[in-house]
């Protein structure tokens, strides 16, 4: 390290940033509304400068997810890989566990489900169905637990590791479906086979059940944060993993286990858009609901119902704005410059819930 | 493949290679001052789209090379304001930037071309010319060395020209000193008097201009002046991976970057008959980078790891 000196830090800084006591609940909220309102003013600046009436760009949005049943049923599909990717990236998050690779545990749980789909159609239904289910779900948790396993044991930082495993999984799925697993009655371009009719989710008023598993999940991962002793564990490991130590948790369990869990609701994810969704596997099967579902968790402070809030809103953005494309004819990359924007605005807001700036008085003192 | 053939693909590789070169030099300046920015993707697609309508509209490839630094380095503003000043997490911050990069610049894409009223937007005749490979006259011609040194599209010197002067910077400048002692421990450096916020705010900024230049290079070169959506399609991600490989070395990225454009290739050369799936060849930059990644902290070297403040922010108060 260099032992050059730049000018000594006598003189304090004219704004320095300070710690706030903690604010109360409603003033924090109020700061997210208002942080949404300014984000929500600069969209409308950016589509007032490429020529369209903001307020009726967003009202077209809002009313495109609702407009028709099948709109409607649009938007909860969306919603459904969305909310429980981010409820099982919450549980990894709570533990200070950077899981950026749900992408790669979505994939990984749908590569696993479809071997039976594919292999094993000829299964009843419900058995099928289950044992789809379960692979899945071991598919993603071995996929978390990796990374997890080298985490506990030799502290390899997990963000980059989790990324990688995102694009390992991607080129196997290419790699499964140009080989091995290719359909051989598709002639041409090679592709995974359509699933049998035994190996798809039931649709329930119009929609595959998928909806039903992620109220299923919502509800588990709910009680699981707030009433269970696991989870009191994952937040203290996630505070400090001294700590956890000294208390006599055993740190390594605890991480292998959360991680295999938080996975595992990844790669149920990935079985349920195999199966209810697409109807095959495909190596688009994640399309980055991985990393949205980050940030979602993220801005919802790691709540399970404020997921839910979250989660909907940015369902709701993703479909009007597919409709705001027909209509107005601006480009579907719309939603992702919004949500853009809107997530800077949010971002940024946290800082002011937990910290203030100080302007210095004279004489030095703040 | 006969010895024409090799020349061919090492030459094809160090093409192949240099996007990520870009992406990857960026993100070292920028973890170097301690800050983890998932955002190169977006950064590299905002970047290509500045790029291509500076040189549409002005028919200068050096313009055109200046806007997409420029917007890079914009892109890594916003990444910067929120992180630096806001302290809000780096990895959220990032993927927003991704989301926001590789939509913006899809979307203004898409609205230069209804605009314009064409069909699809094609750089002029005479930048594409500036930007095919340099023919030096006599250099260029002597058999072998000619085309394994001189027979490259100007980023190709470029990227090599940057990865060099960062190497010196970081090792032989007390301004790059510094700046590693930023990334290293900020408090410490925070208390030998290096102006820790400004600098983070340079390096950040600095290593988003970088990625913008790689940005566009996928539009210039890879798509060969012709505008499309998702033109940067994942090469971000490879940056950050070949980051790790290089181990957070500017010289070890140049040779970082050839062997993974050179694996990018390699399946275009080797012969189906060899039967190894393309996609297999794609894995394999991710699988030794992890390789890498559980080696380095197996040994737990301090050398070839991440800098230890990198992906934590740093608020003065309590140091």
């Amino acid at each position: 390290m260099s032992k050059s000196i730049g000018k000594s830090g006598k003189s304090e800084p004219l704004i320095r940033t300070i710690k706030r006591a903690e604010l109360p609940k409603n003033r924090a909220l109020a700061l997210r509304l208002a942080a949404l309102f300014l984000a929500l003013i600069a969209g409308a600046i950016f589509i007032l400068s490429i020529g369209n009436n903001p307020f009726a760009v967003y009202t077209t949005m809002v009313k495109g997810a609702f407009r028709s049943k099948l709109a409607f049923q649009g938007t909860v599909k969306i919603m459904i890989p969305l909310l429980i990717t981010s409820l099982g990236i919450t549980l990894a998050f709570r533990m200070k566990f950077w899981n950026i690779g749900a992408e790669g545990q979505i994939i990984m749980g749908a590569v696993f489900a479809s071997y039976f789909a594919i292999f094993h159609g000829d299964m009843p239904h419900w058995l099928l169905i289950t044992v789809m289910i379960i692979a899945g779900m071991i598919g993603g948790g071995l996929t978390g637990l990796l990374p997890a396993y080298f985490k506990a044991k030799y502290n390899t930082n997990e963000t980059l590791f989790t990324l990688m495993l995102n694009y390992i999984a991607l080129n196997f799925v290419v790699f499964l479906r140009e080989g091995p697993w290719a359909d051989p009655t598709s002639p041409g371009y090679k592709k995974f086979a359509i699933f049998p009719a035994e190996a798809r989710l039931d649709k329930v008023f119009g929609i595959h059940a998928g909806w039903i598993i992620a109220i299923i999940v919502l509800i588990v991962v709910f009680i699981y944060t707030k009433f269970t002793k696991q989870c009191y564990e994952v937040d203290v490991v996630g505070e400090s993993q001294a700590t956890a130590s000294y208390a006599g948790m055993n740190v390594k369990r605890i991480i292998l286990r959360t991680m295999f869990l938080s996975g595992a609701i990844c790669g149920l994810v990935g079985m349920i858009e195999v199966s209810g969704n697409a109807g095959t596997m495909t190596e688009g099967v994640s399309r980055g609901v991985g990393f949205t579902a980050i940030i979602v968790a993220w801005l919802a402070n790691l709540k399970p119902l404020s997921i839910f809030v979250i989660a909907t809103l940015f369902s709701i953005m993703e479909k009007g704005s597919s409709v705001v494309e027909s209509t107005f004819g601006v480009s579907e990359a719309c939603a992702d410059v919004l949500q853009g924007i809107i997530l800077f605005f949010v971002i940024g807001c946290e800082f002011f819930i937990r910290y203030k700036f100080a302007v210095r008085k004279k004489g030095g003192k703040a | 493949m006969d010895f024409g053939m090799i020349i061919i693909f090492i030459a094809a590789s160090i093409t192949s290679g240099t996007p990520i070169l870009f992406g990857t030099l960026g993100e070292i300046v920028t973890e170097k001052v301690g800050h983890l920015n998932l955002g190169v993707e977006g950064m590299m697609a905002i970047g290509a789209f500045a790029g291509f309508m500076a040189g549409y509209t002005t028919d200068s490839f050096v313009i055109a090379i200046l806007a997409a630094f420029l917007a890079g380095a914009l892109a890594a503003l916003i990444y910067g304001i929120l992180t630096i000043t806001f302290m809000a997490n780096q990895n959220v911050t990032g993927l927003t930037l991704t989301i926001f990069g590789v939509g913006l610049a899809n979307f203004c894409g898409h609205f230069a071309r209804k605009s314009l009223g064409v069909e699809s937007l094609k750089l002029p005749e005479n930048i594409t010319a500036q930007m095919r490979a340099i023919q030096i006259p006599v250099l260029s011609d002597i058999p072998v060395i000619g085309p394994l040194l001189f027979s490259y599209n100007p980023f190709v010197y470029l990227g090599i020209i940057i990865a060099i002067l960062l190497a010196f910077y970081f090792n032989r400048t007390k301004r790059g000193l510094n700046v590693r002692a930023i990334g290293e421990n900020p408090a410490a450096a925070d208390a030998a008097g290096i102006k820790v916020t400004k600098w983070k705010y340079i390096n950040v900024c600095l290593g988003g201009g970088i990625c913008g230049i790689g940005g566009a290079f996928t539009i210039m070169i890879i798509n060969k002046g012709v505008w499309i959506s998702d033109c940067v399609n994942g090469l971000g991600w490879i940056s950050v991976a070949l980051v790790i490989f290089a181990s957070w070395n500017p010289k070890k990225a140049i040779f970082g970057a050839f062997i993974f454009g050179a694996l990018r290739q390699l399946k275009y050369y080797v012969p189906s008959s060899v039967g190894i799936p393309g996609a297999i060849y794609d894995m394999i930059p991710y699988i030794i980078t992890t390789i890498v990644l559980i080696m380095a902290s197996v040994k737990n070297s301090k050398k070839n790891a991440q800098p230890a403040s990198c992906g934590v922010n740093y608020f003065r108060e309590e140091r």
